[in-house]
Order: structure tokens, then C-alpha cells, then sequence
């Protein structure tokens, strides 16, 4: 072997630094100005935009978690996990008819879902295993599919061929659900209004614990993942830490808006553990299983992984934590449509991770929390940006979906691109 | 037994599923009582007027694409054709054929670059159609909030922008399938129509037996054979993406002018489903098609929601959305099923 | 049932190793033995049986679901019966692979312990099973490190394998086999193929250094003069056939090459022919061609009017490459002239224009529109090129079906294409009427010059006659000028008039089809300038 070989890549200036950085996560930085630029048209105090997005943060969250597995088991972005969602939505749905309300309800609606969603994550998997290469599109088809039979279920079957004697719930004929469902006294807020506490006092906490994992992850390290002490990025995480409580310290001093959010915890908790099982996992033999299967299944396949086995398993467990994310959405959101309400999911969720600097063979859990971020500041300020710059709400309403679907597609182009690409390299390098 | 197996391999086991629940259905509607002449005429009004957009498929397919989920970008150049016939303030046959001929190099050069895109990401391109197709429709939705159409049929009254829907009665409504038309044994066949939409698949057809035309099949069936034939894969494959945008941008205006409203905004967002599903169920795989499929196809499928509504009424009660569902679950399903044919995509 | 014979401990010991495909025989009575510590050279030319046999030992699918083997395998003298990789693995075997088993985007510490990946107990696991241990990267580590050290490797384990360069790539391969506690027998599939010669020589120190302590090595390669070096014992394979093992003490590099090449029956040979009088058809000058896996890296060679002209060689060698790239499919560079004008390279459409055919040895990938029908297969180069068999009516053109289908009849007739007619789907047929549909396509064309590559692989023996009467009718009938690429030296001393042998990219050599087996054993593994120190004979 030749001697003291060294293979490290070159060390860039900082100029260079910043401009790769620029490139590689140019979808998010240019979403992010456009976030500004939306909230400084909108008209919106920071204070109330901010109620919003930690709303709509402690909503959504946990499902845009749910897709990280399949895209490290490379599957992709999961488009079904639709399937999970409709059957939070018809658990949700019983729970509320046989009227068991709070904690109890959402306990009842998980017993329900969990089995139920676990089986149709094996179905979406064997589809998928059958239809390898072409998941993507065979997720967006199996989720109009289901919606189909959801339809044919909850709207043709039941109060016909299905017993369900409940006025509240069933459209005046007698069949068929009616399209909006109030869970006002039932589950609404189940999980939120278990615990609150104000923003500032949260965000505080929040600081202080970034400020003490900052610090003994750059006294200590990684040892199990080889990673050494002194990680600058360390330094960053306690700083930034620091200057987030000293903020909120300051706002509470002060008459601003941001005094009466409330924070609902045992959701927040929820999600932050939901974070620290994504992180544990991929650490774990499993984890690693469904990342060797993601880079090379002919390869996992002769070193003695079953590839199909571990894929059905990645969809089983991202099905399963769409379902329990989407009953924490419902439960928050309090009233939901009925026919309507899990068709977006999916492709919100993927667009929301995608925004974040995810893409379709890389997603990690910073691009699932910040692309909720934006994608919901985009949400809340685009129409009505689009009301004050041109006089017409609708317009910001469709931009808001333009760049939606948009983010997708160029996202997708991207990674297609790439891969047609790789493939070019792969074959001329053997 | 075994030859049993052999013929159901052949003919597809959702196609025979397809046929034996239409069948069934007829034997209802026949029982019922349902009076079977205005079903047939439903179902052939239905099948002329879907089926220049069951065609669209034909050329992607066969090119190599697969299937084409992006005919939204045709679509929305055809609605615009639609749309500057209104404009111009134009009637009759006059108009739909402005409205066509408008629309067909809009859609040659939207399907031009579409064409681009696709030779970029060889093996996504079924979901790559999709998202542009989805946002294609969106950003015209903007588009059509903000264009400057001045007709006072087509904007709000009240308010910037176009309308939702934009009726055509008294300018071409039905023109077509009112031409020649004539009754038999208590069924209205719509001549102009099934006409036209003839006359396309003949035209598809004598592309197809052409130079370009054995070309792009021989491209679209074995780029490696095709390369080393000295024909230029990628240039075949912009072919048929041309040719598949600009029959969605003809169909679209078919399609509206036998409705009699052009519909704006989200409305093209889903259409390619139950085109595909269509040249689906007519026998077409992602690989291959052929005219027979799209004839075939558009006509079970119309015909299958023709009379599958009628009949439901009759048993069940509210079932006004049922046809809808009965769309959604078909041609979804039909669409995964082939799918799960292409054999392990490895 | 314990197995000791001459009372020597073997730790491997395949004996009387056989395999039928279908009816066809492709192996029949290998023995092979090794002792612990022991290289063990395996040689033989293409299809001699090497791949299947060390599919056989890996317990590779494709064996045992085709009706497994026959004879039996021992390991450290118990019959094992090995059903899969991993078994392999298990029981102490591993492998070295020609194309890299690895992972570009894992470090090498990943690569090494792949799915062996050391872990330990944790929340998780106690609740949902043992799956969901955590891994333990520090162990793993460490025993990476251990590993690169025992082969000298100084770069860090935690380093990503993508952009390593090709050598430590082949070295990490090494470590991941070293890593495994149990290993008894790791076998080399043809290591050097890829290396520089440095890093050749590195790699065969690594391999004694292996054996010495105690791991037994089968070694499986071309290289006649590196087999020299290392192995202690060599087994040729021929045909199938076990034909020798011998110390390497009792041979020598002529001896290995005649045993390779070398047959008791001798086959017809062509005559040779001398080229004095003809005029040169094709130059071929420095062309390079990047198709992977048979690259060819700077040959000369001149091709003259109304020969036949085989080129040979190993697989891998470049020699399916030559045609390849003359014909525009692969990147190419040089210069090849025909009749004296410049052929344009890098371009089908051009190439098939200036006269040149191509009878690809990929019939199913490139040569047939398998869904298609025979007459259309036949037609539609000869259509896009030549514009044959079109009609045209002002700017459009329409397919003249009457004319195509009475061209197919002929061409059927012809060429004796069995089929149940010209709109038959060319899937259906055998492959050797296949064969012959690519033929009657490239004809139509009416070529200059016609490529055909692997003519007859694939097809039963009676159609391989048939295919090669056809291309000796047309040369001696119409005086084309044919380039025939074959893995079979056999077929291709049969009917050329001069055989070019391509090795490693180059021509080694071209030989009368006369010429001895040494001769063609020694070009083929590339000894033969080595050996002979005479310049390159372009002209037999």
C-alpha cells in the first residue's frame, strides 16, 4: 500500500463553504425567502403568525415523520401513507359514535387504527414490492384507489349495508356520513388539552435543553457512532439555545402577542419522542437494515438481508405512524371533512419534507421540522399576500397549491434526473 | 382447464372483470326495466367524446413513456384554443374548428419541451407526469385569474378573472354531435362526433405505418435495438410526446364542446386518470397499444358508468355520487394492476 | 462420513462435481482439493466451467433451481451441502468478486461488517426483539481496523468507499472476507483484472501473506505467468472437463496454455490463406472503444477485401468491444477506414450508412424487436437507412407492406428460417432461427463490410453448423467480407482465414487458423510476446 495515503477531501475557504451550502439546499433557502417575503406582504403581526405555525407545527409534524422510513429504505416518497390516515379517520369516526370522549378516546381510536393501518402497510408493501421502481407513482394510485373505497364505504355503505344508527353523524337520509364532522365534545383537543404551557415558557425550556445536549454532545461525543468530541456544530446548537431563551425571556416582558400562545406539551412530546425513536432506530440493526436495502438491494439481497421482507416492514411502520399523526391532526383540528380531509395529507406532508431539503434517497429529521415550518408559513401568508399585492385572495390560494405540486415535481425531476445520471456513470465505470 | 388459464392470462383478469360486471350490470338495468336505448346513446355520445383523449395514450405508450399522466399540458393549451375562439367572439363550426386549429401547435411546442423534460429522467416518467400535470393545472389556475380575456361570457360579472365554467350554448354546443346524426331502433348516434373521432384514430394510424411512425414503435419497444439502427431515441420520444399533447389539446375541445361547458381551474387535474385507466381496460399495457385498445377501452369504460348509475339509483337510494366513486375505484384500480405487470421493474 | 485421501487433511475437497442444464451438460467430473494455507490456481478458457463451478460452492439460486449438482463438497471433511451465499459463508467460504460487492455511500467499517454488524442490547430491543439492537460502531471499528491492518492498508476506517480509488476498493473486499472469524477458503475471481501493475503486485503479496496463515486460496484467473508465481498446485478446466491438476513445480507456462487450449479431437481447420494479392478493406488504426467490461485500448489491425477474419479471445478481454465500437454503439476514438474513406465513429446511423452491418452477440437486447414480427425485424434497419421499402407521397411516407412481406418470404426462404410465416412474433422462435432473422436484416442492408459477434451462442448444434455454412456461403458466393467475434476458438478456426486474438484492450497477435494450440492458448492469456519476445505479426 502506498504510505500515508490521506483520504479526506480538500479543505474549502469559507467562501466556498457558504456557496455549497447555498447550492445543495437551494430549494429551502429559496423558500425561505419566500416566506419572508409572503409574511411582510400579509399584514400579519409576527405575534399572530406565530400562533399559527405552532398550531399548524404541533398539527402536522408527526406525519411528515412518518415518511423519513421508506425514503431510507429506499422507497421513496410514501404517497400512500394515505391508507394510514383513513384509517385514523374511520376510527376516529366509531370512537366518537359510541361516544367515548378525552384520553380514553384517543386510547380507543389508537387500538383501533394500529391494527387496522398495520395491515394496510403489508398490502401497500407487497404493491410495492411487485411494482419496484415505480413506488412513487404506485403510492399516488393506491391513495386515490383507497379514497375510492374510503368514498364507497363511508358514504354509500354505511347506514345501508352497514349498521350505523347516529344522527349527529349520518346525512338526513340515512346513509352515508355527513361531509363534516365536529369532535367538539368528543375528541377535540384530547391530547393538546392535557397539558399547556405558555410559548415563552416552553421556547425557554426548549432553549435550555438545546443549551445542556449542546454541551455534553461536545464534551463527549458519539462514542457508538465513532463520532469524536469537539464538533463545532455543537457550539452552534448551545449558542443558538441560549439566544432562544434570552428571547423569550425578553417577549415576556413585553405586551406582545406572543405572551397568550399556548404550547399544548403532551402533543410537543409526543413529536419530540417520535424524533428521538427516528434518530434510535437508525442506529439499530433494523435501521441499518432498511439503509443497506435503500442503497443497494442486490447487494443487501446476497449478503443475506431479505429486502422485501425489510420494505414491507418500513411501510407497515410508516403506515402505522401516519395513522397515529393523523389522529393527533384530527384531534387538533377539531372538525374535519369527512371525504376530504386525507386526500391533502399525502401530498402535503411530501411537499412540507421536500421544502425542508429532503429529497426523494434523503430525508433526515431537520427536513421534516423545518419543512413544516415554511410549508405552513406559506400556507398561512400566501393568500393573503396575494389579497394585498393583487387584490385577490384566490390568486394566493392558487399560488399556494402551484407551489406545492411545484416543489414535488421539480423535486422529483431533480432526483430522476440524477439517477438517470448515476446510472450513465455506474455503467461505464465497470 | 389449462386452456381455460392459457385465455384468461391472455385477455387479463381485470379486463374479464371489467366485461362480466358490465354484462351483469345490462342484465339489471334490463330487469329494472331501465330502457337500454338511452343508455346506448349515453355511452356513445360518451365514448366520442372521451375518446380523441383514450387516443392521446396511444403515442406516449408506444414511444416509450408510458403512460402519459401529463395530458393535462395538452389539455390546458386546447382549453386556451377553446377559450380565443370565445374571444373572437366566434360561432358555430367556425368556432371549434378555430378552437382546434389554435390549439394544435400551442400544444406541439408545450409538448416539445414536455418531451425535453421527459428524455431527463428516463424511468420516472409516469410520476414526473403526474406532478407536472398537477402543476401545470395550478399555475394556470392562476393563469386563468389573470389573463387578459376581455369576453363578457367568460369573466366574472363581479370580480377579476374567468369563469369556473364557461357555457357554450348557442355558440357550438353539441354541434358536432348533433351533425348527421340520426336515430335507430330508439338510439341517437351522435355521426359527427364518432366521425371525428374516427377520423383521428385514422389519422394516429396512418402515422403509426409511416417511416417516423415504425420508428418511434421500434424506439419506444428496444432503445438499444432502436440505437443500433442508427434512429435517435430521444428525438422519437419527443415525437410522441408531441403528437400525445397535441391529441389531448384536440380532445379537451371535443370533449367541451359535447359537454357544453369548458371547465377551468382544477377541473383537467384528474383527467388523465380516467384516460389511462380507459386505454387500460381496452387491452393496452404501459408498453404497447394500438387503436383497437382506445376504441375498446373508452367504450367499456363509458359504458360502464353509463349504466352502472341508473342502476344503483334503482337499488340503493342517495346515490348521486356513486358514479364518482365507481370512477375513482375503477380506473385506480386498473391503473395498479398494471402496475404490478411490468415484472419487478429490475 | 469423513474424507481423507493419501491421509492428507483437506479443508475443501469438491469431488466428482457435475451440472446439467435443461439436458445440457456443462460440467462433469471436477475435482478439485485444497489444503489448509494452499493457493490453488484455476484455469480455463471461456465456457470451460469455472463461473459454474463456483456457483456450485456458493450455493448460488441458480443452481439448485435448476435441478442442483452432482457430486459432493466437503469442508474440513464433512459433506456440507451449501444452499445459499450466506450459507457459503457460514461454513467458511468467501469471495473476492470481480465487480465489487460495496457500497459507495457506506464507510468502509459498514462495508466490511455488512449485515454481520456488531450491537448490543437496548430499550428498544428488549421490548420488539433482538432486530432492534443498537449497533455498536466502536467494536466495529475497531475490528475494521484490524483487518486493513493485517493487509498494510493505511486510510481511515470511517471513510466513505465512493471516490476510494480502485485498488482500495479491491482491498476492502479483501478485508471484509479477512474480517469473518471462520474463514477457511476465500477465492479470488480474476483480482487483477482491475489493478495496476503495482497494485497487482501488491495483491498477489497479499494473497501469500493470507495463505501463510492458514486460509486456503482458489485463484481464479487468466494470467498465466501470476499463476506461476503464487499458486502452489493448478487445476485446468476445459470444456467442462476436469483435464489436469498438477504441483506448479511440474509445468510451466506452455504447458498451462496447451492445456488450456489444447484438444485430443482436432477440429477442421481452415486453411490458411495468404493476403498478398488483396486489396485492404478496412484500416483499423489506435481505435479505442469504452465499452464496459471489454474495453479496447489502442489496436491496429487491417482487414482485407473477401476474407473472413475471426477475432478471439477471453471474456472481458475486449474483444466484443472491437465491433461494438466501429459500429457507433460505444464511445470510441481512432481511426477505421473503409474502401479508403474515413468511417464516422460514434455515430449507428452513419456507420450504417457507409456500409457496415452488425450482427450484435446481444440478439434479445439489441438485435430483435422480440414483440414484433419476423418481416418487420427484417425491414425496418434496412428502412430507416436506406429508406427501402417505403412509399412516398409528397412530405409523407407510408410502409410498403406488400414489399416488405415479399422480401421476408425470400430472406425466410433463403436463409431456411423456420417459422409458422413472416407475421410470426420473432419471441417465439428458437434461437437459432432468431440468429438468422438478425442475419437476413443485416443483408438486406446490403453491407460493405458485415460485424457479426458471437454468431452462434446460445443455439443447439445442428443450427450452429447452419449459421456457419450461411456466413461461408455468402463469403465465398458473394465475397463479403465478414468479421466474426466468437468466445469459441473452436467454431472460429473452423471458418476464418485469419484469427486476431484480443487481449487486455490489444491485439495480441494474429495466427493462421493452423496455427498450434500453444500458439492460440499462449495469445489468449496475453504470454504469448512474453514468452516469444517477437514483434506482433499483423499479417499471418
Amino acid at each position: 500500500m502506498d504510505d500515508n495515503i490521506k483520504i479526506t477531501p480538500p479543505e474549502l475557504s469559507m467562501g466556498q463553504k457558504i456557496k455549497k451550502t447555498l447550492t445543495h439546499n437551494m430549494v429551502t433557502v429559496f423558500f425561505i425567502v419566500l416566506c419572508i417575503i409572503g409574511f411582510y406582504y400579509s399584514g400579519l403581526t409576527f405575534g399572530f403568525l406565530l400562533n399559527d405555525i405552532v398550531t399548524r407545527m404541533v398539527r402536522n409534524s408527526f406525519l411528515v415523520l412518518a415518511l423519513l422510513l421508506p425514503v431510507m429504505a429506499g422507497m421513496g416518497l410514501n404517497f400512500a401513507i394515505v391508507l394510514g390516515a383513513m384509517c385514523a379517520q374511520a376510527a376516529v369516526i366509531f370512537v366518537t359514535h359510541w361516544g367515548i370522549v378525552g384520553l380514553p378516546g384517543i386510547g380507543v381510536t389508537i387500538l383501533l387504527t394500529t391494527p387496522l393501518s398495520m395491515l394496510l402497510g403489508y398490502l401497500t408493501g407487497l404493491l410495492f414490492n411487485k411494482a419496484k421502481g415505480q413506488e412513487m407513482i404506485g403510492g399516488m394510485i393506491l391513495g386515490f384507489f383507497s379514497n375510492g373505497i374510503y368514498q364507497l364505504i363511508f358514504l354509500i355503505l354505511i347506514g345501508a349495508v352497514i349498521p350505523f344508527n347516529n344522527e349527529t353523524l349520518v346525512l338526513s337520509s340515512g346513509v352515508g356520513l355527513r361531509t363534516t364532522i365536529d369532535l367538539a365534545d368528543g375528541l377535540k383537543y384530547a391530547i393538546d388539552d392535557f397539558w399547556r404551557l405558555p410559548f415563552t415558557t416552553a421556547g425557554m425550556g426548549f432553549g435550555a435543553l438545546m443549551l445542556v445536549h449542546g454541551i455534553i454532545r461536545y464534551i463527549k461525543g458519539i462514542p457508538s457512532l465513532g463520532h469524536k468530541p469537539g464538533n463545532k456544530k455543537y457550539i452552534l446548537s448551545s449558542v443558538t439555545g441560549v439566544a432562544l431563551a434570552g428571547w423569550l425571556y425578553y417577549i415576556k416582558g413585553t405586551e406582545s402577542f406572543i405572551n397568550f400562545i399556548k404550547v399544548p406539551m403532551l402533543t410537543a412530546i409526543l413529536i419530540g419522542l417520535m424524533c428521538v425513536f427516528t434518530t434510535y432506530f437508525i442506529r439499530t440493526k433494523l435501521g441499518q437494515d432498511f439503509r443497506t436495502v435503500g442503497q443497494d438491494r442486490h447487494i443487501a439481497d446476497v449478503s443475506g438481508i431479505h429486502s422485501d421482507k425489510t420494505r414491507l416492514t418500513a411501510m407497515i411502520m410508516s403506515t402505522v405512524f401516519a395513522s397515529w399523526g393523523h389522529v393527533i391532526f384530527l384531534q387538533n383540528l377539531g372538525t374535519f371533512s369527512t371525504y376530504g380531509s386525507h386526500e391533502q395529507i399525502g401530498f402535503y406532508s411530501v411537499a412540507a419534507l421536500l421544502i425542508g431539503g429532503a429529497s426523494v434517497t434523503n430525508a433526515k429529521i431537520s427536513h421534516a421540522l423545518l419543512g413544516t415550518l415554511l410549508f405552513h408559513t406559506l400556507f398561512i401568508v400566501s393568500p393573503l399576500a396575494g389579497r394585498n399585492l393583487f387584490g385577490d385572495a384566490q390568486l394566493g390560494e392558487y399560488f399556494r397549491v402551484f407551489v406545492a405540486y411545484g416543489v414535488i415535481g421539480v423535486s422529483l425531476v431533480m432526483h430522476a434526473w440524477r439517477k438517470q445520471l448515476e446510472n450513465k456513470r455506474r455503467l461505464s465505470q465497470q | 382447464m389449462d386452456k381455460v388459464k392459457v385465455m384468461v392470462n391472455r385477455f387479463g383478469l381485470p379486463r374479464i372483470i371489467i366485461v362480466a360486471f358490465l354484462l351483469s350490470l345490462l342484465v339489471m338495468a334490463v330487469m329494472l326495466e331501465i330502457p337500454l336505448n338511452n343508455l346506448i346513446s349515453d355511452a356513445l355520445v360518451r365514448t366520442g367524446m372521451n375518446g380523441i383523449l383514450v387516443l392521446a395514450m396511444v403515442p406516449g405508450i408506444l414511444a416509450g413513456i408510458g403512460l402519459n399522466f401529463g395530458i393535462p399540458i395538452g389539455i390546458v393549451c386546447g382549453l386556451l384554443g377553446g377559450l380565443i375562439a370565445i374571444e373572437l367572439d366566434l360561432y358555430g363550426f367556425q368556432a371549434l374548428f378555430t378552437a382546434v386549429a389554435i390549439s394544435i401547435p400551442l400544444s406541439l411546442v408545450a409538448g416539445y419541451f414536455y418531451g425535453l423534460l421527459l428524455n431527463r429522467v428516463k424511468g420516472s416518467e409516469m410520476t414526473i407526469a403526474t406532478y407536472v400535470g398537477f402543476s401545470i393545472v395550478s399555475l394556470m389556475s392562476i393563469g386563468w385569474l389573470v389573463l387578459p380575456f376581455t369576453s363578457e361570457d367568460m369573466r366574472w360579472p363581479i370580480g377579476t378573472g374567468l369563469r369556473t365554467t364557461i357555457t357554450l350554448q348557442g355558440r357550438y354546443e353539441r354541434i358536432l354531435n348533433q351533425w348527421g346524426s340520426f336515430d335507430l331502433f330508439g338510439v341517437t348516434i351522435p355521426t359527427g362526433l364518432l366521425l371525428f373521432m374516427l377520423f383521428s384514430c385514422l389519422l394516429v394510424w396512418l402515422f403509426l405505418r409511416s417511416k417516423t411512425g415504425v420508428a418511434m414503435i421500434a424506439a419506444g419497444d428496444s432503445p438499444k435495438f432502436a440505437t443500433a439502427s442508427g434512429i435517435n431515441v430521444n428525438r422519437m420520444r419527443i415525437v410522441g410526446t408531441m403528437l400525445s399533447t397535441a391529441l389531448s389539446a384536440v380532445g379537451i375541445v371535443i370533449y367541451s364542446q359535447s359537454f357544453g361547458f369548458i371547465q377551468l381551474y382544477q377541473a383537467p387535474m384528474f383527467m388523465s386518470f380516467a384516460a389511462v385507466a380507459a386505454v387500460l381496460i381496452g387491452g393496452a399495457s404501459i408498453k404497447k397499444a394500438n387503436i383497437a385498445n382506445v376504441l375498446i377501452g373508452a367504450f367499456l369504460f363509458q359504458s360502464l358508468l353509463v349504466v352502472s348509475l341508473p342502476v344503483a339509483n334503482k337499488i340503493l337510494e342517495d346515490v348521486s355520487s356513486l358514479a364518482e366513486i365507481a370512477r375513482i375505484v375503477i380506473s385506480n384500480g386498473i391503473i395498479l394492476y398494471a402496475l404490478t405487470q411490468i415484472g419487478g421493474g429490475e | 462420513m469423513k474424507a481423507e485421501h493419501n491421509n492428507e487433511h483437506y479443508v475443501l475437497d469438491m469431488r466428482d462435481i457435475g451440472k446439467e442444464y435443461y439436458g445440457t451438460r456443462v460440467l462433469s467430473g471436477i475435482n478439485i482439493s485444497l489444503k489448509p494455507g494452499e493457493i490453488h490456481g484455476v484455469l480455463g478458457e471461456n465456457g470451460a466451467g469455472k463461473s459454474t463451478l463456483m456457483n456450485i460452492l456458493f450455493g448460488m439460486s441458480v443452481i439448485h433451481n435448476t435441478g442442483g449438482f452432482d457430486g459432493k463438497v466437503f469442508v474440513d471433511g464433512e459433506e456440507t451441502f451449501i444452499k445459499s451465499p450466506v450459507e457459503a459463508m457460514y461454513k467458511g467460504i468467501g469471495m473476492v468478486h470481480q465487480e465489487f460487492m460495496l457500497i459507495p455511500g457506506y464507510s468502509i467499517t459498514e462495508n466490511i461488517k455488512l449485515n454481520r454488524e456488531i450491537t448490543t442490547p437496548g430499550i428498544l430491543s428488549r421490548v420488539a426483539g433482538k432486530k432492534l439492537e443498537t449497533l455498536n460502531m466502536e467494536e466495529m471499528n475497531k475490528d475494521a481496523r484490524k483487518a486493513l491492518d493485517k493487509l498494510g492498508m493505511n486510510v481511515e476506517e470511517w471513510v466513505k468507499v465512493a471516490g476510494l480509488p480502485v485498488s482500495y476498493m479491491q482491498f476492502v473486499e479483501i478485508a471484509r472476507e479477512l474480517d469473518k472469524e471462520n474463514l477457511k477458503v476465500l477465492v479470488f475471481d480474476e483480482p487483477t483484472a482491475v489493478l495496476t501493475e503495482s497494485d497487482a503486485d501488491k495483491l498477489l503479496e497479499s494473497m501469500r501473506m493470507i495463505a501463510d496463515s492458514g486460509i486456503a486460496i482458489l485463484f481464479i484467473t487468466h494470467r498465466l505467468d501470476e499463476v506461476k508465481r503464487v499458486a502452489d498446485r493448478i487445476t485446468v478446466l476445459r470444456d467442462g472437463q476436469h483435464v489436469a491438476t498438477k504441483n506448479i513445480e511440474d509445468t510451466d507456462v506452455f504447458d498451462m496454455a496447451n492445456l488450456m487450449v489444447g484438444r485430443e479431437i482436432k477440429m477442421d481447420s481452415a486453411k490458411s490463406v495468404s493476403n498478398e494479392d488483396k486489396a485492404v478493406k478496412m484500416e483499423i488504426k489506435n481505435l479505442y472503444v469504452d465499452m464496459p467490461g471489454e474495453v479496447i485500448r489502442g489496436v491496429d489491425l487491417d482487414i482485407y477485401e473477401g476474407e473472413i477474419l475471426g477475432v478471439g479471445g477471453l471474456a472481458g478481454q475486449g474483444k466484443i468491444g472491437l465491433a461494438n465500437g466501429i459500429m457507433g454503439l460505444y464511445n470510441s476514438e481512432g481511426t477505421v477506414r473503409l474502401d479508403g474513406k474515413e468511417v464516422v465513429l460514434n455515430n449507428p446511423e452513419k456507420a450504417l450508412k457507409q456500409g457496415l452491418a452488425f450482427v450484435s452477440e446481444d440478439r434479445r437486447g439489441i438485435g430483435l424487436l422480440l414483440d414484433n414480427s419476423i418481416e418487420l425485424n427484417i425491414a425496418v434497419t434496412a428502412m430507416q437507412i436506406k429508406e427501402q421499402f417505403i412509399r412516398r407521397i409528397g412530405p409523407f411516407t407510408q410502409t410498403d407492406n406488400k414489399k416488405i412481406r415479399d422480401h421476408a418470404l425470400k430472406m425466410i426462404k433463403e436463409l431456411d428460417i423456420r417459422c409458422t410465416g413472416p407475421q410470426q412474433i420473432t419471441r417465439r422462435l428458437s434461437g437459432g432461427n432468431q440468429q438468422k432473422v438478425c442475419i437476413a436484416r443485416a443483408l438486406t442492408l446490403n453491407p460493405k463490410v458485415l460485424f457479426v459477434s458471437e454468431p452462434t451462442r446460445g443455439i443447439d448444434v445442428g443450427a450452429k453448423k447452419l449459421v456457419l455454412d450461411t456466413l461461408l456461403q455468402l463469403n465465398k458466393e458473394y465475397g463479403m467480407t465478414i468479421i466474426m467475434t466468437s468466445s469459441e476458438l473452436a467454431e472460429l478456426r473452423m471458418i476464418s482465414h485469419r484469427i486476431a486474438i484480443i487481449n487486455e484492450g490489444k491485439l495480441e497477435g494474429v495466427l493462421p487458423p493452423d496455427a498450434s494450440d500453444v500458439d492460440f492458448g499462449l495469445m489468449m492469456s496475453g504470454e504469448y510476446h512474453k514468452v516469444k519476445g517477437e514483434e506482433v505479426k499483423t499479417d499471418g
